[in-house]
C-alpha cells in the first residue's frame, strides 16, 4: 500500500502533502493533552500489527487495520498514521519520506470519513447490526485506500493503467480479510472493555 | 526488537549533527524527486552513492532492503516498456518495447534507490530519539514530536506482549491457515493488544503527571554544532543544488 520514492510526479507530491498536511493540523488541534499517551502507544500497538502476517490461500499479507485506527482514534488517525509511515520508511525504508504525503492521505482519509459516518451503529448489544458496520469500515478502508493510491499513480503517468488495475485486484481478498479482523477485533473490545471504543 | 540497525556504527555520518543531516537530506530528497530524464537522477544516485561508501551500512542488511525497496520498480520495469504510448519501438521478436518507456523507468529505479541510499546514510544513521529530538529544533510540532517519543518507545513494548501472547496460542496448537478460526485468533491477539496498550497508556499518563506534564517534552540535552557539521551541511547542499541547476541550464 506504499507508493515507493520517485515514483510520483511532483503536483502530485505536492497534493499529498498538503492535504495530509490540512488532516494532521486537524488530528493535533482536536488532539487533547490528556489522550497524547492513549493515541501514542495504541499507535505503537498498530504498528506491531501491521507487523503480523496472516495466510490468505498461497500467499501471506500483513494486518493494515487502517478502518480501525479511524474507529479508535478518529482524527488522530492522521497523527498516528503519518508517524507508523515515518517509522517505516526510517527503519525499514518501506514506502518513502517524499510520498509520506500520499501515503499518508490515501491511508487515513478513508478510514476517518468511514468512521465519522458508521461508528454511531457500534453497539454492544447489538451483534450482528455491530459486526456488519465493522466489516465495512474495515474492508472499504483498504478498498478506498487502493483507489487513492490508484489515482496518485493515474496521475503521475496515465500508462501505469495496467499496475493499477493488478493494485486494485491484490488489494481485493486483503481488503475481504481486513474486514473480518475488524469485526472480529470490534466484538472482542465491546465485550471486553467498551471504554476503548466508545 | 532490533530496529535502529543502521544505527550501529562510528562512521563520519554517525558522528554528525543530526540537524545537519535532516537540513541536508530534505532537499537532497525534493530536488532528487522532482527531477527528470536520466542524467540529473544518475547524478543524484552517484552522489547517495559516495554517501552510502562514507556510511558503511552493514552490508546483508542494506540489500534486503534494498530489494524490499525496488519490489514496486520491478513491477513499472514488467508493465511501462509494454503500454507506454510512444515511437520509437525496440523490437524484441513479439515484443514492442518503448524507448521512451525503457527509459521512465531507468529514471524512476535512479530516483528511488538514490533517495532510499541518502535515507539509509543520512538519517538511518542517527537513533530515532535523536532524530525526534532533531525536529524538535527544527521547529516541527511539539504535540507530534511527543506522541513519536512515546510512540517509539512503547512499540517494543508491546512487541514483547506480542511474542508472549502468541507464544501461549502457539503451545495450545494453534495453527495459521486459510480460515475464519485463524482471523478470529489473530483478531483476539490484536485486540488483547490493544486493550493491554489502553491500560497502559492511562498508567503511563498519571505517571507523566505526577512528573509535571504539561503537553510537551522539555529539551533535556543539546546538540553542539561543530564546524565539520557546518562546513558538511554547506559543501553537500552545494552539491545538491548545483546538480539541480545543471538540470534547468542543460
Amino acid at each position: 500500500m506504499h507508493i515507493s520514492e520517485g515514483v510520483l510526479s511532483p503536483p502530485v507530491l505536492i497534493t499529498g502533502a498538503a492535504l495530509t498536511g490540512v488532516g494532521l493540523v486537524l488530528g493535533l488541534k482536536t488532539l487533547k493533552a490528556e489522550k497524547i499517551p492513549e493515541v501514542a502507544v495504541l499507535s505503537s500497538t498498530f504498528f506491531v500489527a501491521s507487523l503480523i502476517h496472516i495466510p490468505i490461500g498461497p500467499s501471506s499479507a500483513h494486518l493494515v487495520l487502517n478502518g480501525l485506527v479511524g474507529l479508535l482514534l478518529g482524527w488522530s488517525a492522521f497523527p498516528a498514521i503519518f508517524l507508523g509511515l515515518l517509522l517505516q520508511a526510517l527503519i525499514f525504508q518501506f514506502g518513502g519520506l517524499t510520498t509520506l504525503g500520499v501515503n499518508t492521505f490515501a491511508m487515513a482519509f478513508p478510514p476517518v470519513v468511514l468512521s465519522y459516518i458508521l461508528r454511531r451503529f457500534l453497539k454492544k448489544d447489538k451483534y450482528s447490526l455491530t459486526f456488519t458496520v465493522s466489516f465495512l469500515v474495515g474492508f472499504l478502508s483498504i478498498i478506498f485506500s487502493a483507489i487513492l493510491i490508484g489515482i496518485a499513480l493515474y496521475f503521475t503517468e496515465k500508462s501505469f493503467t495496467p499496475v493499477i488495475i493488478t493494485l486494485l485486484g491484490a488489494h481485493f481478498p486483503i481488503a475481504i480479510v481486513e474486514g473480518f479482523i475488524t469485526s472480529f477485533i470490534m466484538l472482542y473490545l465491546l465485550k471486553v472493555k467498551p471504554e476503548v471504543v466508545l | 526488537m532490533h530496529l535502529e540497525v543502521f544505527a550501529e556504527g562510528n562512521s563520519f555520518f554517525h558522528s554528525l549533527d543530526p540537524r545537519v543531516k535532516i537540513l541536508v537530506f530534505i532537499p537532497f530528497a525534493i530536488l532528487c524527486a522532482i527531477s527528470k530524464g536520466i542524467i540529473i537522477p544518475l547524478l543524484y544516485f552517484m552522489l547517495s552513492l559516495i554517501f552510502i561508501l562514507i556510511a558503511k551500512p552493514n552490508l546483508k542488511v542494506f540489500l534486503n532492503r534494498l530489494a524490499g525497496a525496488n519490489f514496486f520498480i520491478l513491477f513499472i520495469w514488467i508493465f511501462i516498456p509494454l503500454s507506454y504510448k510512444s515511437n520509437p519501438y525496440i523490437s524484441l521478436g513479439f515484443l514492442k518495447l518503448s524507448y521512451k518507456g525503457l527509459e521512465y523507468a531507468l529514471s524512476i529505479t535512479l530516483k528511488c534507490n538514490a533517495i532510499i541510499f541518502a535515507t539509509i546514510a543520512l538519517l538511518s544513521t542517527s537513533t530515532i530519539f535523536s532524530l525526534a529530538h532533531a525536529m524538535l529544533h527544527l521547529k516541527f510540532p511539539s504535540k507530534l514530536v511527543t506522541i513519536f517519543f512515546l510512540f517509539y518507545r512503547y512499540i517494543t513494548v508491546m512487541h514483547e506482549e506480542y511474542i508472549k501472547i502468541k507464544r501461549a496460542v502457539l503451545a495450545r496448537g494453534f495453527k495459521p491457515g486459510t480460515n475464519l478460526h485463524t482471523y478470529r485468533t489473530y483478531a483476539y491477539i490484536v485486540g488483547a493488544l490493544l486493550i493491554k496498550s489502553f491500560e497502559r497508556s492511562e498508567e503511563i499518563y498519571k505517571a507523566m503527571l505526577a512528573r509535571g506534564f504539561k503537553g510537551f517534552f522539555p529539551l533535556f540535552e543539546h546538540f553542539k554544532l561543530k564546524k565539520l557539521d557546518v562546513a558538511f551541511a554547506i559543501f553537500a547542499n552545494f552539491i545538491v543544488i548545483s546538480i539541480y541547476l545543471l538540470g534547468i541550464y542543460k
